[in-house]
């Protein structure tokens, strides 16, 4: 199945065509050069003369103002097997420094998967992925989270039991440093760190007017709150990029028209990149600069919002083959 | 009373905390020194401290980290019997039998720590049912080893074995355990005033590391543990912090303990303290340090108490808990406690304002 779409996608576009052409000649020479076994076999064939090669593969799209700079993040071949299924394979992916990425895709393309892998909560079976230029293997996911990439989770996941302030505070925690010691027996350090550990989080909490609630037990905040709680906890990691896992889920039109602003006024704020899923249409196409489509595991299309609506490998994805 | 009021609620609480415990130990002390309480409630005062200690550093695990452990008699006897040894070797450096305690105990929660971080490396991989299994074997494993140690001290230094008595190769000197008998012939140094002071002491060290950046990492991991990693939080390092400290807080309740009696035996330490421990914690709510405190006391006087009908008292014993463990979990008596509770206050605050209009009364006039 995902074999047939391909030939009928590389059969669509020329253009399109072309950049893969490129783009597998890059890869090869990568390969060659960092001697990994992960390349297939038609990649090795294609192995030509040394050609000087562009930090940007041409297959990615990036948004123009974050041309000249290096991507936040690329995924390279990024893939993984959970016993004999292919979850996600040759995943690849850049974003630009400031923007807006969508990843879309029917139920079950393994979205929520490539985040997992993003943030190694699931080890890749093959790929890198280089987060401004630095490859994270080897990296857990707090280390992974320190080096800065933060994320929601599909399913709300605050510490219910602790004050919103404190959930805020958490997510601070290696923005301030005070090691135990200086906590258990109030040196001044504790003081000091922890009057920051207040400031910083009202602070944050204000980006989404939500410094009145300090106080409040996280876990019984209503949904769309929570929802809020959970990027503010995001943003005080001081990423790089966030990872917003369907960030609308559950929310009415007029939440949601607040939400895409919201996202890009943190964009903007924190100047940072935002990759998010999303099943909301109008959220996706509102705000998105570059959208993947991912379906069975595979990107099946990139490009602009106005490129994927009219993409017939995404209709039909989406609604099935017209007979 | 307004002051109290503008604080934030953890600190208030806290505030309570440690009054509750001043007000107890003076009304305790006073009771003891006017001869008010019988012999045999008097003898209970040290190891209700004791246990105390035990409740609000196994809470630490239990209720702030959000694991079961089962051996935390276990880390217990290791600073008893550590800080036996300790006594008995500064009898003579350190005269003054409060110092030499204070020592011992220090001597033992540091063993008892270490003990501690040596089970917590393998015993962190695991989580909830698996965790609570493999502190029971390490509680059971520590006692078993504890019922082989032998060890006394001559001019030359401390000897210790692990086969009999003889093999000690002593020179004179004096066997402080031995074996399964225990340590014998110790010297009561603990009393009321030092177990206050352990108990101030924990409660202390619990309560400030629950609220600073490292208490709150393990809060964080108790509640979430995939969350806390995706904020950059190393759950390992965390959980283990919380786990050393208890133990280590354990081992100084229990050198406080050991040295209340003339003997102890290391079957003492078995599996049914560290179920009673628990059942402190549970009873009083987990993660709830002052309800822990009053379990403590209560479960521990209340067996002495009910004497008078025999057999019958660990039936008694049952039943209070049966019957605090269905009252804590029924809707409906919650909720009329806390209608009650919710009247108490309004009455209260009528007349408060009651109190406000007489006062505007006066003024106007």
């Amino acid at each position: 199945m995902s074999r047939d779409v391909k030939g009928t996608y590389r059969a669509q576009s020329r253009r399109e065509e072309d950049v893969k052409g490129t783009y597998k000649a890059q890869s090869a020479a990568a390969g060659a050069a960092r001697d990994t076994s992960a390349e297939t076999p038609s990649a090795r064939k294609r192995r030509g003369p040394t050609t000087r090669m562009v930090p940007v593969p041409s297959q990615s799209i990036v948004p123009e103002r974050d041309a000249d700079k290096n991507p936040i993040l690329e995924c390279r071949h990024l893939g993984i097997d959970f016993g004999g299924l292919r979850a996600v394979d040759d995943f690849n992916l850049m974003i630009g420094r400031t923007e807006i990425a969508g990843l879309i895709g029917p139920n079950g393309a393994g979205k929520t998967t490539v985040f997992n892998l993003l943030t190694k909560v699931y080890a890749p079976t093959r790929g890198t992925i280089l987060l401004d230029g630095v490859d994270t293997a080897g990296m857990d996911t707090p280390k992974v989270s320190q080096a800065g990439i933060a994320r929601t989770f599909q399913n709300i996941r605050l510490f219910d039991s602790l004050s919103v302030e404190d959930n805020v505070r958490i997510g601070l925690h290696n923005q301030i440093p005070c090691g135990m010691w200086s906590g258990m027996l109030r040196l001044p350090r504790h003081w000091v760190s922890e009057k920051e550990f207040h400031d910083k989080a009202l602070e944050l909490l204000d980006v989404f007017g939500m410094a009145g609630n300090a106080d409040d037990i996280a876990g019984s905040l209503p949904y769309g709150a929570q929802r809020r709680l959970e990027i503010v906890r995001a943003l005080a990691t001081d990423p790089k990029l966030l990872l917003l896992d369907e960030p609308a889920a559950g929310m009415n039109p007029s939440e949601t028209a607040e939400l895409m602003d919201n996202i890009v006024r943190i964009r903007d704020t924190f100047d940072i990149a935002v990759l998010l899923i999303e099943h909301d249409m109008d959220l996706v196409m509102g705000i998105c600069e570059g959208i993947a489509v991912l379906n069975f595991g595979k990107i099946i299309a990139k490009g602009t919002p106005a490129e994927i609506q009219s993409n017939p490998q995404v209709i039909e994805a989406y609604l099935g083959k017209q007979e | 009373m307004g002051k109290l009021k503008n604080l934030n609620a953890a600190t208030r609480s806290n505030l309570i905390t440690y009054g509750m415990v001043i007000v107890l130990f003076v009304v305790m002390q006073s009771l003891a020194a006017a001869k008010a309480i019988s012999s045999s409630t008097a003898g209970l005062l040290v190891p209700i401290t004791a246990y105390i200690c035990l409740a609000i550093s196994l809470n630490l695990v239990v209720g702030i980290s959000g694991e079961l452990s089962l051996g935390h008699a276990g880390f217990m006897s290791v600073g008893a019997f550590t800080g036996v040894i300790v006594a008995s070797m500064l009898a003579e450096a350190i005269p003054v039998g409060w110092a030499r305690l204070l020592v011992s105990m220090l001597v033992g929660g540091v063993f008892a720590g270490l003990a501690g971080f040596l089970v917590g490396v393998p015993v962190m991989r695991l989580h909830g049912d698996y965790l609570a299994i493999v502190t029971l074997a390490f509680g059971e494993i520590i006692k078993n080893l504890l019922n082989n140690l032998y060890a006394g001290f001559d001019g030359s230094g401390l000897h210790l074995s692990m086969t009999n008595a003889q093999a000690l190769g002593m020179d004179g000197g004096k066997i402080v355990i031995n074996g399964p008998q225990g340590a014998v012939g110790i010297t009561k140094l603990s009393n009321f005033a030092m177990g206050f002071l352990l108990v101030l002491f924990t409660l202390f060290v619990v309560l400030n590391l629950v609220n600073s950046r490292t208490g709150r990492a393990i809060m964080a991991v108790r509640d979430n543990r995939i969350a806390a990693e995706s904020v950059g939080i190393n759950t390992t390092k965390y959980r283990l912090i919380a786990f050393v400290v208890s133990a280590a807080l354990a081992g100084m309740a229990g050198a406080l303990y050991a040295q209340n009696f003339s003997s102890i035996v290391p079957k003492k330490f078995d599996f049914n303290t560290s179920i009673l421990i628990l059942v402190f914690v549970v009873l009083g709510g987990m993660g709830n340090i002052r309800g822990g405190i009053i379990a403590a006391i209560v479960l521990t006087i209340l067996p002495e108490k009910l004497r008078f009908i025999g057999d019958f008292r660990m039936l008694m014993y049952a039943i209070v808990l049966i019957a605090v463990m269905l009252v804590t979990n029924n809707r409906t008596i919650q909720s009329k406690i806390a209608d009650l509770r919710e009247r108490l206050r309004r009455r209260g605050d009528d007349q408060a304002a009651l109190a406000v209009d007489a006062e505007g009364g006066v003024v106007d006039e």
